[in-house]
């Protein structure tokens, strides 16, 4: 009987948590089992809270049997490892916070706790967000559940991978240039990355702090939605916070997208895509004009090129200048061994960083530096202006635009460590929509020999509830989101 | 576009970030390479488009002047690698 809990949807184990058939501790239990069995294999969490996980199962049972239930009491959830959870580790998957406790919780973390949520675990992930592969982890690289050779993707992998394999039912991502999509893409699960501002980013170890967004990894739409409902709103502690209001994002699940106008912008059908990947997403768009959408096959987006260029300065830019604040004197590792200030610094940061973050602080030093701002930064910011005036352009005439979430499936562990290049490339897809700030999702579209495709779908700034409806209506049209990894 | 060596040392110093004798060669051409393929950027026309430097249009925003709670100073402190009593402790600055 417990084994099949183990793929239960938020939903689904609302209903029988609130039935009374299934407690919250029965339900944690089994995820806590699985998770012990497979992580040896999977290698998702960096840290397994089984007595949190226990203690707020008990109290979410009690507020059950009080009648206080809502959609996401009792029900076990990981959180992607640069949240900050109070009293829990928190890495980044870095040396530099491989100790650190935060004393407070994110926004998102207290907005789960507040519902009655039951926090599982911290996932593993690319170190500090910078990576697409989990490769860059200072811990340990996760792998993909569908194929153990290959990468979950990144940086969200850990949150990707282990709702892929059944070791949570839903996770908590960041995505700051397709770092929930990608990975979501690689693992055949959902994974949505809200408009800039839609969530708090309040305790949320900064990277990219033009670009980061968290949001949900889910196993169906409907999950996904009602996720948002929880952590979606105005936040005063996170200036960037948009106040918008916020709808009930399951109002828009209704499967009907007739008359929905659809653009596929011909820019992402090229150079470096793998031929079934095209295919399998030409299929799902036919799949979604059969289903009453208006399809505009050749949309153009022509500053599409620019956007790997464009993302690849500013994000290290604002990078170089968020991780400053890792010294080794208000918190995280510490380089003892100097008397000197700027050398204790300097060898903190040295031994504190790997690889990856390193080449970001010197690629975002350089590009905001004396000499050379004007021909990098500034002009990068300039034609990000011109990637967003095109999306909005875009918008005028479809209400929403669809492209692979990869030019590939996942790549092998080791592939493309040597060559950040091309690890660079395998976010082609994403970057462009958080240059822009949209909203986007990815949903599972077809395999390629058995390897997992998905589907992004973006919206118009605020428009979650398009691109869920969309996505909605493919999947009770479509099973790929059914389809589980033997593992 | 080539970086030298001498500039990647440059650029050490203004990150604060200490680099091994390899990993200052490993930067030197990884970096060159990343930016010969950004030179594309130059290739765009922006003249007369302002940068953009958020996408949400917020402007100015302001709250309230209002005294809430925040950490305890204990709570604050509670990572700090080296810490006399409230405080941080630093190495000197000047010697």
């Amino acid at each position: 009987m417990t084994t099949n809990h183990n793929r239960l949807t938020i939903h689904e184990a609302h209903k029988l948590l609130k039935s009374k058939e299934l407690s919250s501790v029965e339900l944690t239990k089994a995820t806590l089992e699985r998770i012990h069995n497979l992580e040896p294999k999977v290698h998702a969490f960096t840290t397994i809270t089984d007595e949190l996980a226990l203690r707020q199962a008990q109290k979410a049972d009690e507020f059950i049997a009080a009648g206080n239930s809502n959609p996401l009491t009792g029900i076990p959830v990981l959180v992607k490892d640069n949240m900050c959870t109070k009293g829990i580790l928190t890495t980044c998957s870095s040396k530099m916070l491989e100790n650190f406790v935060p004393p407070y919780d994110a926004t998102v973390v207290e907005r789960l706790n507040g519902r009655g949520a039951v926090i599982i675990g911290k996932s593993n992930m690319d170190e500090f967000a910078m990576g697409s592969s989990t490769e860059n982890s200072a811990l340990f690289t996760t792998h993909n559940p569908w194929e153990l050779s290959r990468v979950p993707g990144g940086s969200s992998g850990g949150s990707a991978a282990a709702v892929a394999a059944g070791e949570a039912i839903y996770a908590l991502g960041s995505d700051t240039g397709g770092s929930i999509r990608q990975p979501a893409g690689f693992c055949s699960v959902t994974g949505l990355k809200p408009t800039y501002g839609r969530v708090s980013r309040y305790g949320l170890v900064a990277f990219a702090s033009s670009l980061d967004q968290i949001g949900p990894l889910t196993q169906d739409v409907t999950d996904c939605a009602l996720v948002l409902n929880a952590i979606a709103g105005y936040d005063t502690r996170d200036s960037t916070s948009a106040p918008q209001p916020t709808p009930d994002y399951t109002q828009c699940l209704t499967a009907d997208i007739k008359g929905l106008k659809i653009g596929v912008p011909k820019e992402y059908f090229v150079e470096g895509i793998q031929p079934e990947v095209a295919a399998a997403i030409r299929a799902a768009i036919t799949r979604l004009e059969e289903l009453g959408a208006s399809i505009e096959w050749e949309v153009s987006l022509a500053h599409t090129p620019y956007a790997l260029a464009v993302y690849y300065i500013i994000a290290p830019s604002e990078a170089s200048a968020n991780l400053a604040r890792y010294d080794g004197v208000k918190y995280g590792f510490s380089y003892s061994d100097t008397k000197n200030m700027w050398q204790a610094m300097e060898k903190t940061r040295e031994h504190g960083f790997g690889a990856e973050v390193k080449r970001r602080i010197m690629l975002g030093t350089y590009a905001l530096s004396a000499g050379y701002y004007d021909a990098w930064y500034l002009k990068a910011q300039k034609v990000r202006t011109l990637i967003r005036r095109e999306f909005d352009q875009a918008f005028t005439k479809y209400d929403a635009l669809i492209t692979p979430t990869s030019p590939t499936v996942p790549f092998k562990i080791g592939e493309k460590m040597d060559d950040p290049l091309q690890m660079y490339l395998s976010d082609v897809c994403t970057i462009p929509v958080n240059i822009a700030g949209l909203p986007a999702i990815s949903i599972p579209a077809g395999f390629a020999d058995g390897l997992p495709i998905g589907m992004q779908i973006i919206g118009k700034p605020f428009a979650e509830e398009t691109i869920l409806k969309i996505a909605y209506a493919f999947q009770q049209a479509t099973d790929w989101h059914m389809r589980k990894p033997n593992i | 576009m080539k970086l030298s060596r001498e500039e990647v040392l440059h650029i050490t110093r203004l990150a604060r970030l200490g680099l091994t004798e390899a990993e200052v060669d490993r930067l030197s051409e990884q970096l060159s390479n990343i930016l010969e393929h950004f030179e594309v950027l130059q290739q765009a026309d922006t003249t007369d488009v302002p940068p953009t430097a958020q996408s949400i249009d917020l402007l100015n925003v302001l709250k309230g002047d209002e005294v809430a709670a925040s950490l305890p100073q204990s709570q604050v402190l509670v990572n700090a690698p080296r810490r006399e009593g409230d405080f941080f402790r630093v190495r000197a600055v000047l010697e």
